[in-house]
């Protein structure tokens, strides 16, 4: 079992306020972070894959299908966005970073069937740096042969 | 207690397999696949797990780790074409995904006594790519 990590940049905006709380709470809890204008980051975003290498390839998923997946479900609709007004899940859901990892993690797997349908390689961690002195991770357990779709056969991965 | 040492070399290699078209290479390795190679600056992280040995304070000697660094991988892959110098590349696709666990088998070949262990390895092929190979999950 082998474990493949690939980075990924984006930069958004975003504020720290819950609605639950009033404005001296907010203020108290999130501070600067609180600001009515929001701010913004540089999010270095990496994706671990595990799985068994292809005896053939050599590869536990083609990356490129990993970056079109990335860039698709997550980085197009994060990228230079305000992530309170332009993400739907932070409408009601506070933009932190630890929700923001949580967010793209079950978008990721939502969708991870679709883009490798040949392979039995799981979403095994997202870690996430806001700034270089703060990071977020979640590791992923292997998903329960039942979550999982019927797996094609592992040579697929060289006709698809 | 882990204890972590580092380690650098450079090689060219090219990912294809020869029984597929060009089309097909290029469809799974994308521009890895350039049939005259490329090159990388890869970066190796290995970490022992151990405990002190209780005479030296040591749970291996470093400069001892850094000669089998040097001997397994340095010197047989720095400024290497892999796929043409350093077995079994000539044989096997050398992505970071088969040099890691190569990088492994020679580093698990090497390092290990009473008090420590190799338990990972994590190679990055670039600043935004690594593959990490772990100890129980190597297999």
């Amino acid at each position: 079992m082998t474990t493949i990590t690939r980075r990924y940049r984006f930069c958004a905006s975003h504020r720290l306020h819950a609605e639950a709380l009033s404005e001296s709470e907010n203020n108290r809890v999130f501070g600067k972070c609180n600001n009515p204008y929001g701010h913004g980051h540089d999010y270095v975003l990496d994706v671990s894959v595990t799985g068994e290498l292809n005896a053939t390839t050599g590869l536990i998923v083609k990356l490129a299908d990993l970056d079109h997946l990335v860039n698709t479900e997550v980085l197009s609709g994060f990228d230079h966005k305000n992530l309170n007004l332009e993400v739907a899940e932070f409408e009601q859901l506070v933009p932190t970073t630890e929700n923001v990892v949580l967010v793209i993690a079950a978008r990721l797997k939502k969708y991870w069937r679709i883009y490798f349908p040949y392979s039995s390689a799981w979403l095994s961690g997202i870690s996430m740096q806001e700034t270089e002195r703060n990071s977020f991770e979640v590791a992923i357990p292997r998903p329960a042969a039942t979550d999982s779709v019927k797996i094609l056969n592992e040579s697929v991965i060289v006709n698809a | 207690m882990f204890i972590t040492r580092k380690a650098e070399f450079s090689a060219s290699h090219v990912c294809r397999v020869d029984s597929l078209s060009e089309a097909e290479n290029f469809h799974i390795y994308g521009p890895e696949s350039h049939a005259a190679g490329h090159g990388h600056n890869y970066v190796l992280e290995v970490t022992l797990e151990g405990d002190p040995d209780p005479v030296t304070g040591m749970v291996m000697d470093l400069k001892e780790l850094k000669d089998i660094l040097e001997e397994e991988i340095i010197q047989p892959m720095d400024h290497r074409f892999l796929n043409f110098e350093v077995p079994p590349f000539d044989k096997v696709v050398p992505t970071t995904g088969n040099l890691a666990h190569e990088i492994w088998r020679r580093l698990d070949a090497r390092l290990g006594g009473a008090h420590f262990n190799l338990s990972k390895i994590r190679l990055f092929e670039g600043p935004d790519l690594f593959v990490d190979v772990t100890r129980g999950l190597a297999a």
